[in-house]
């Protein structure tokens, strides 16, 4: 399992952290964002690559949890 | 398709609110500007004395508050900034100044084209292949660093300031500089270019629309998401103008444009660039800036800052073509746009 924390990253960085933690680890990528955008970039990229995405709130950011 | 259907829907919205203003009054394919309504506003506050284009813009008070408003009701109000404030700042400048030298921001770029403007297809190109720098940065880590939580005052500063202003220029006019003649003597009656503003600012806010994105989201990850937008917006204003009989196909005789090729090319280049460091186009950051990021306050301050020195200074070009100064700003925009790039190749874990 991989995290990745985007807090407080600007587009398109949250979705190209993501993309390397992918390579690293395509199974089990967790991502830590603070805006909605990064949330729906995010989620968008992942599930167009056959992930499941699961989101949690965390305090006044979001954890975004992809598996396959 | 239904995921992009609020893109498209902005991007057709903005065009349609284009095309009205211009019909009630703006500029010809000025409907919304950022970078040409940030001069006028830096001609108003007589931070720039070029006299025909000095007017507070309430496109731009719309735009904010409209963001401010919308992003509030949604809880996606988020003061937060930090990012390198003053690199922002500057980016800013630069964006303003080659958007200057090809006379409108991308939204406008797009706006000429969808009028039969060819000399705007130039400056895609351009702005495309700023966008390829840009994007070529981000593959190597680019990073402006984060930005951290502020306080609710940080992040509604500009958009009340501005509002402040704007109230200003209803109650004290005579406080401010109007043009008489030109460009910023055209506009819509105040209330429909604040009403056309908080429309597109409320929906560009939902939507994320952003001219840069498109192009760099489709050459980083082949996601077309928001490119649809800008196609939406387009394919709006071409038949619009056509409807209208106002597309004039060519290069000769647009309304505010010069057939400079090179310059056009190089001028939006600049703009795709910086816009890609930014995170996003000017309008992009005019709705993040309502949405509390101060760091997009930051660089929305840079672009009034940029503006008032194209015109002070004479950079900006007029229809005859660019200017020597302008030529020379936009060599010095480039080298300051890489230092930019190779100083922030700093991301952890990217590819290179």
């Amino acid at each position: 399992m991989k995290t990745v924390d985007a807090r407080g990253c600007a587009c398109p960085e949250p979705v190209m952290m993501t993309r390397e933690a992918m390579n690293e680890d395509p199974s089990h990528i967790e991502v830590l964002v603070s805006e909605t955008c990064a949330v729906e970039n995010i989620t968008r990229f992942a599930s167009h690559f056959g992930y499941a995405i699961q989101s949690k709130p965390e305090g006044e950011d979001t954890r975004l949890i992809l598996t396959k | 398709m239904k995921k992009h259907l609020p893109v498209i829907l902005t991007g057709a919205t903005i065009g349609v609110v284009a095309l009205a203003l211009v019909a009630f009054g703006n500029p010809a394919n000025m409907g919304f500007c950022i970078a040409c309504f940030l001069r006028d506003i830096a001609g108003s506050l007589k931070l720039q004395s070029a006299a025909p284009v000095q007017y507070f813009r309430p496109e731009i008070v719309g735009l904010l508050l409209g963001a401010l408003v919308i992003s509030l009701l949604k809880r996606e109000f988020k003061p937060r900034g930090g990012s390198s404030p003053v690199t922002r700042f500057i980016l800013g400048m630069v964006v303003v100044m080659g958007a200057l030298v090809f006379l409108g921001c991308p939204l406008r770029m797009l706006l000429r084209l969808g009028g039969g403007d060819l000399n705007a297809l130039v400056g895609l190109v351009g702005f495309a292949a700023g966008v390829g720098l840009g994007v070529l940065a981000l593959n190597r880590g680019f990073s402006l660093k984060r930005a951290y939580a502020q306080t609710a005052l940080e992040g509604a500063a500009l958009p009340s300031l501005t509002a402040v202003l704007f109230l200003l220029t209803l109650i004290a006019p005579t406080l401010f500089a109007f043009s008489t003649d030109g460009p910023g003597a055209k506009h819509a009656a105040i209330w429909i270019s604040l009403a056309g503003g908080l429309i597109v600012g409320g929906m560009a806010q939902r939507s994320r629309f952003c001219m840069a994105g498109g192009i760099r989201d489709g050459m980083i990850f082949k996601d077309f998401h928001l490119l649809w937008g800008s196609l939406s917006l387009l394919v709006v204003v071409v038949v619009g103008n056509l409807l209208m009989g106002k597309f004039k196909l060519g290069f000769a005789d647009q309304p505010i444009a010069h057939t400079d090729g090179l310059w056009n090319f190089l001028g939006m280049a600049l703009v795709g660039w910086g816009s890609v460091l930014l995170g996003g186009c000017p309008l992009r950051q005019t709705i993040l800036a309502g949405e509390g990021n101060s760091d997009s306050a930051i660089t929305l301050i840079g672009m009034v800052a940029g503006a008032a020195v194209s015109h002070n200074f004479g950079l900006a070009s007029s229809a005859s073509g660019a200017t020597l100064n302008g030529k020379i700003a936009v060599g010095v925009g480039a080298l300051i746009l890489l230092a930019v790039t190779l100083i922030n190749m700093n991301r952890k874990g990217a590819n290179a």
